[in-house]
């Protein structure tokens, strides 16, 4: 059994416990109080089908597939305007944050949105050496060489109809190179280990 | 001995073979002039930023800053963790939060940080280079030293979302903070403080991903400059830096605008004003060339 059906199976009719007890600070989700100061709050705000605001509404009201699959919580820009503005002081950015990866981990994040496959392409690509290839301030410079290349699979792979794969988007990406750190080995254990923590304990969760 | 010793964090923005870096020599021209003495922590590594939550979630992510806090613990024991990069700071100070705050989380991130032999005390502040200059410097003592005043050069603060929110500068606030005015006009500059986009975000990592969405915010940000007749953007953040400077060709093809808008940081206007030559003020690092700077750094 997936783990999505798992978790379908086990939370049933309360989608807000499953947040709570799954997603990243998911347990704040019960304090909103649905006074909108965040929904006027995300610098993409127009992109956004569903705000924070109507997100946080939709878990309550059990509408699990149409949270997990939206892509609006990948338009956050982690701009941490919301949070300083939350008359309860909800976590949001995180909140979005964890239900984009929560949605992930179970498979139901948009293919097709740029910034989940960005998303996963920075963290693969820094997993590899441990530091994010280098980043040349102030020059028509970005993310290099393993990078690239990672960018070329997805393309590749995914087929996607994404502007930003046009070449002249990618072109400042095309001066990079690479560092990294020495425990790179340590590091990767490291990771591994708290990602071992944080499965088994969704595994246990959905049981 | 320095006057002012830390241990630092230099993000991935200023690795050795970013030799061209304008934040990072003008940061280390700065700290000569300022005797700020920054001790690199050892095999840092990157910290994911705000963007690598899609993959790596929290107790991953939360450990690659435990590891960071970890080794400086280890090698610069005592010495406050200071970082140049926003997002650098940001990760590693509301990691280093959590772990006070989550104390199952602590013990999870000490299991993961033990494979690579380390153990996390979590004991130590973490802090941006901002706060470093306006709290252990001050805006006084760094007037003092100005020896060529920025005269009649006009200058928007761009202070951007992260170095300001959530955690910000003590005693500043988010919607209008104003020490990066304040700083100017120190350095004897005209600080533009009714410039309106100073905490506009520039779309951050969404730059690459959603870039004409992006643009259109940063549209705004440099017009606004051109509005109050700002002859440049001085801004505290790296990612800030990038996104306003380098999309202008773009947005001027997109826009059929014709921003030519200089983006500097705070560490080249101090390096000029402190009498640095341009090339230690990495004004040649600049894609839009801070053509008032130079003249003044001769
Ligand atoms: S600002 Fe806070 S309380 Fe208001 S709707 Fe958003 S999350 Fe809910
Ligand atoms: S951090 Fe994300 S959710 Fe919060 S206001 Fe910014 S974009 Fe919206
Ligand atoms: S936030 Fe930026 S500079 Fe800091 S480590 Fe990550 S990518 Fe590098
Ligand atoms: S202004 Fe831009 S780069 Fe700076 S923190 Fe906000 S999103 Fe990040």
């Amino acid at each position: 059994m997936s783990l999505n059906t798992a978790m379908v199976e086990k939370y049933r009719n309360n989608f807000l416990q499953e947040v709570a007890g799954n997603v990243e600070e998911g347990d704040w989700v019960k304090m909103c109080m649905q006074c909108g100061v965040c929904a006027g709050s995300c610098p993409l705000g127009n992109a956004w089908e569903h705000t924070p605001q109507k997100l946080f509404m939709m878990i309550r009201a059990n509408k699990r597939d149409e949270v997990l699959t939206s892509d609006s919580m990948w338009m956050c820009t982690s701009c941490y305007n919301c949070i300083v503005r939350c008359p309860r002081e909800l976590p949001i950015t995180h909140i979005m944050h964890g239900l984009a990866t929560y949605a992930k981990k179970l498979g139901l994040a948009p293919q097709s949105n740029p910034t989940q496959w960005f998303s996963e392409t920075f963290w693969n690509n820094m997993m590899k050496k441990g530091r994010v290839n280098e980043l040349k301030l102030g020059l028509s410079l970005y993310f290099k060489d393993g990078f690239v290349s990672g960018i070329k699979e997805s393309i590749a792979h995914q087929k996607l109809g994404m502007n930003m794969m046009k070449a002249k988007r990618m072109a400042p990406m095309e001066i990079m190179g690479g560092h990294g750190v020495k425990d790179l080995s340590g590091l990767q254990k490291m990771i591994k280990k708290a990602q071992d923590i944080e499965a088994e304990r969704l595994e246990a969760n959905s049981k | 001995m320095a006057k002012h010793e830390y241990s630092y964090y230099p993000g991935c923005s200023s690795q050795s073979g970013a030799s061209s870096s304008n934040l990072m020599r003008s940061v280390n021209s700065m700290c000569e002039e300022l005797d700020v003495k920054l001790n690199e922590i050892p095999d840092w590594n990157c910290c994911s930023a705000s963007i690598g939550y899609g993959s790596g979630s929290v107790l991953p992510r939360v450990s690659l800053s435990a590891r960071n806090i970890a080794l400086s613990e280890e090698a610069n024991p005592g010495q406050d963790i200071v970082a140049t990069c926003a997002a650098c700071w940001l990760s590693t100070k509301e990691a280093s939060e959590r772990l006070h705050e989550d104390e199952g989380m602590f013990k999870d991130v000490n299991t993961a940080l033990a494979e690579a032999n380390l153990k996390l005390n979590n004991n130590t502040p973490v802090r941006h280079m901002a706060e470093v200059l306006i709290e252990d410097i001050g805006f006084d003592a760094l007037a003092e030293g100005v020896k060529k005043p920025l005269e009649g050069v006009k200058i928007a603060g761009y202070v951007g979302c992260q170095t300001n929110r959530p955690f910000g500068i003590a005693g500043e606030s988010f919607e209008n903070p104003k020490y990066l005015d304040k700083l100017v006009s120190s350095l004897g500059g005209d600080a533009i403080e009714s410039y309106e986009k100073k905490v506009q975000c520039c779309g951050g990592a969404l730059a690459f991903s959603e870039p004409e969405k992006s643009q259109e915010m940063i549209h705004g940000i440099i017009e606004a400059a051109y509005d109050n007749g700002a002859d440049m953007i001085v801004t505290p953040c790296p990612l800030c830096q990038a996104n306003v400077e380098i999309y202008q060709d773009e947005i001027n093809a997109r826009y059929n605008s014709k921003f030519e808008m200089p983006v500097v940081y705070y560490s080249q206007l101090i390096s000029v004003a402190y009498g640095r030559n341009s090339k230690d003020a990495a004004l040649d690092g600049q894609l839009i060339k801070a053509k008032k700077l130079e003249e003044i750094a001769g």
